[in-house]
């Protein structure tokens, strides 16, 4: 018998997210995973500045508010002060991690630090009402693009997976998406294995997850699936970008 | 070790630091304090602690976050440029409430500046050092014993009060050396309940967090914050006051202009001029009642500061200018001789009050 319910480590509130958000899913498939490897009770969560920035009200485990960028740092400070008995992970969006916390983010994985990293990449800035990101598609228009991302200007998107996995620290970099039931099930199995990589502390682990904003990109929440299949994964390919386990494991 | 040992000001930091329970220490390069990040890159490992080098300074500030946020104690250092890269953070930490030592070892400014030593980020670091209203306990040592005694106070009085405790200290304070004594200091033990250690599953959740968006919710945060800064003004004054008793004309100066200034007291006394001096070692909160007092008795204040005059402010208001504040000052790297405030005193010394 399968009962479908509410995960334990995702609080009983209504979330504030837009409707047809994937930040919803991606919180479930979280909290599943915290749930499912029974680390509730040693996990302290990290929620970033952006739309997930109320993350912290919405997982039952400690969490911390970090300035914007600053989550890996903070998750560095938080794994060092007891690096046997917590268990810890970030929730970024694209301008959080990608832009203002470049720096934060490459050194992180540079270092190998055992946290767990779950990145959520909708090509905007949602919190401040859609601006161009980091990941921005060319062409694509915001409020700050208003008639699309001139490559000539403001320069090209940044693949994170693409380029983390090029770091000798990177222990497991790979990029799933949520717009549909087959990649949700991706989805979560990367998400359960980056927690279980930290478990046994075998280092940094990143999960990319491309995601919608059918608010600022203005489009239903359908559309918005649709435009995540023709637009986004096409420029943003899923797959496991870096697996150092499977690597060493096939040499 | 309660032998006296011949030590750098910033190696006496470092290891009063270790003893007063410090177990991790994030900081980025940058004269003149590096030799703190030395020393603890060389302990650390030994005493199963945490040296971590950060990629910047604004990435060190936040690991001092993380750690603070789990109620360990836990400390950064820098100089001046790097203080600024830090302001975001000692922002953070005080609108979360987190303890934690700030160690910055002055160097002359603005902009990337020199490197020898300078007093000019007293309002930095008295008047906030961040966004938002806020304040830090800044400590202000005079000699290397009191870099290291200052550093186990700012860690008890950073989790007395929940708050950054930062030493402003200065270039010559970090490089000169001194025969200190270095002795372990009991540690108070205050309440953590607050920290993020995992909830076990056997108590709610923590929220380390500064975010507020109720208006009403954030203002009230704020006064109680400033309830608690009160408190602290009342407690924790500290100064030093030297031939003050029959002063005429009183000199205030802080850290290396505080000893400038104690030779040109001395060389006054022998001219006959009943000159004294008033050292603050809490530059926040400010010691005011003992300026005020001597407002009553002095015929006028020398600032003696490594800056364009700016601990002169805070003088000015704690003697509500009832006698004139005149400012005695080296900048850019360059410290007063104890012949220039010498000569400060003649220029305005007018013979006494009575």
């Amino acid at each position: 018998m399968v009962v479908f319910d509410k995960p334990k480590s995702l609080a009983d509130v209504p979330l504030h997210y837009c409707p047809g958000c994937t930040h919803g899913i991606i919180h479930r498939l979280v909290a599943e995973t915290i749930d499912e490897l029974g680390i509730e009770g040693k996990t302290i969560g990290v929620a970033p500045v952006g739309c997930s920035v109320l993350a912290y009200n919405y997982f039952t485990c400690d969490m911390v508010e970090a300035a914007h960028g600053r989550a890996p740092a903070v998750a560095t400070g938080l794994k060092r002060s007891d690096p046997d008995n917590h268990i810890v992970f970030t929730y970024q969006g694209d301008g959080d991690l990608a832009s203002i916390g470049m720096a934060e983010t490459v050194h992180a994985a540079a270092r190998n630090e055992n946290i767990t990293i779950i990145f959520v990449n909708n090509a905007i800035y949602g919190m401040t009402g859609g601006q161009m990101a980091p990941t921005s598609l060319p062409g694509q228009v915001t409020q700050t693009s208003p008639y699309g991302r001139d490559t000539n200007h403001c320069g090209f998107p940044v693949k994170v997976s693409e380029m983390l996995s090029q770091l000798d620290g990177a222990g497991y970099i790979e990029r799933v998406a949520v717009n549909n039931v087959k990649n949700v099930r991706n989805a979560k199995k990367a998400i359960k294995k980056a927690f279980q990589n930290q478990i046994d502390k075998k280092g940094f682990s990143l999960i990319e997850v491309v995601s919608t904003c059918p608010t600022n990109w203005g489009m239903t929440p359908e559309k918005a699936l649709e435009w995540v299949e023709e637009k986004m994964i096409p420029y943003y390919p899923l797959g496991v970008y870096k697996d150092r386990d499977a690597d060493s494991k096939a040499e | 070790m309660s032998e006296k040992v011949l030590m750098k000001g910033n190696e006496a930091i470092a290891e009063a630091a270790i003893l007063a329970g410090c177990r991790h220490y994030f900081g980025y390069p940058i004269t003149p304090q590096t030799e703190i990040a030395a020393y603890m890159a060389k302990k650390m490992p030994k005493i199963g602690g945490c040296f971590l080098q950060a990629e910047s300074e604004v990435a060190a500030i936040n690991m001092v976050y993380g750690v603070a946020g789990t109620g360990k104690r836990v400390m950064t250092s820098s100089s001046s440029p790097g203080i600024s890269l830090k302001a975001e953070g000692l922002s953070y930490l005080a609108g979360s409430d987190l303890p934690s030592l700030v160690v910055n070892v002055q160097r002359g400014g603005p902009g990337l500046g020199g490197i020898q030593p300078s007093q000019s980020d007293y309002f930095q670091a008295t008047k906030g050092g961040g966004h938002g209203d806020f304040k830090m306990i800044v400590l202000a040592p005079s000699s290397v014993q009191e870099m290291a005694d200052l550093t186990i106070k700012g860690f008890d009085l950073a989790e007395k009060y929940r708050m950054t405790a930062m030493i402003l200290a200065d270039g010559t304070m970090g490089q000169m050396m001194e025969p200190v004594t270095l002795e372990a200091p009991s540690v108070n033990e205050y309440d953590k309940s607050w920290a993020v250690t995992g909830t076990k599953c056997d108590r709610k959740k923590n929220i380390i967090n500064s975010l507020s968006l109720v208006p009403e919710e954030l203002e009230k945060l704020n006064f109680a914050r400033y309830e608690r800064y009160k408190a602290i003004e009342e407690n924790e004054v500290m100064y030093e006051e030297y031939m003050m008793e029959d002063a005429e004309i009183c000199i205030a100066a802080f850290g290396i202009a505080a000893r400038v200034a104690k030779n040109a007291i001395n060389a006054a006394r022998k001219e006959g001029i009943k000159a004294g001096l008033i050292r603050p070692i809490t530059l926040w909160p400010f010691p005011n009642e003992v300026f005020k007092k001597a407002a009553d008795k002095v015929e006028s204040f020398i600032s003696v500061e490594l800056s364009m005059g700016q601990m002169i402010e805070d003088i000015r208001l704690a003697s509500e200018c009832k006698k004139p504040v005149y400012l005695c000052n080296r900048v850019g790297g360059m410290i007063p001789s104890p012949e220039m405030v010498l000569e400060s005193i003649k220029a305005h010394y007018k013979g006494g009050t009575k």
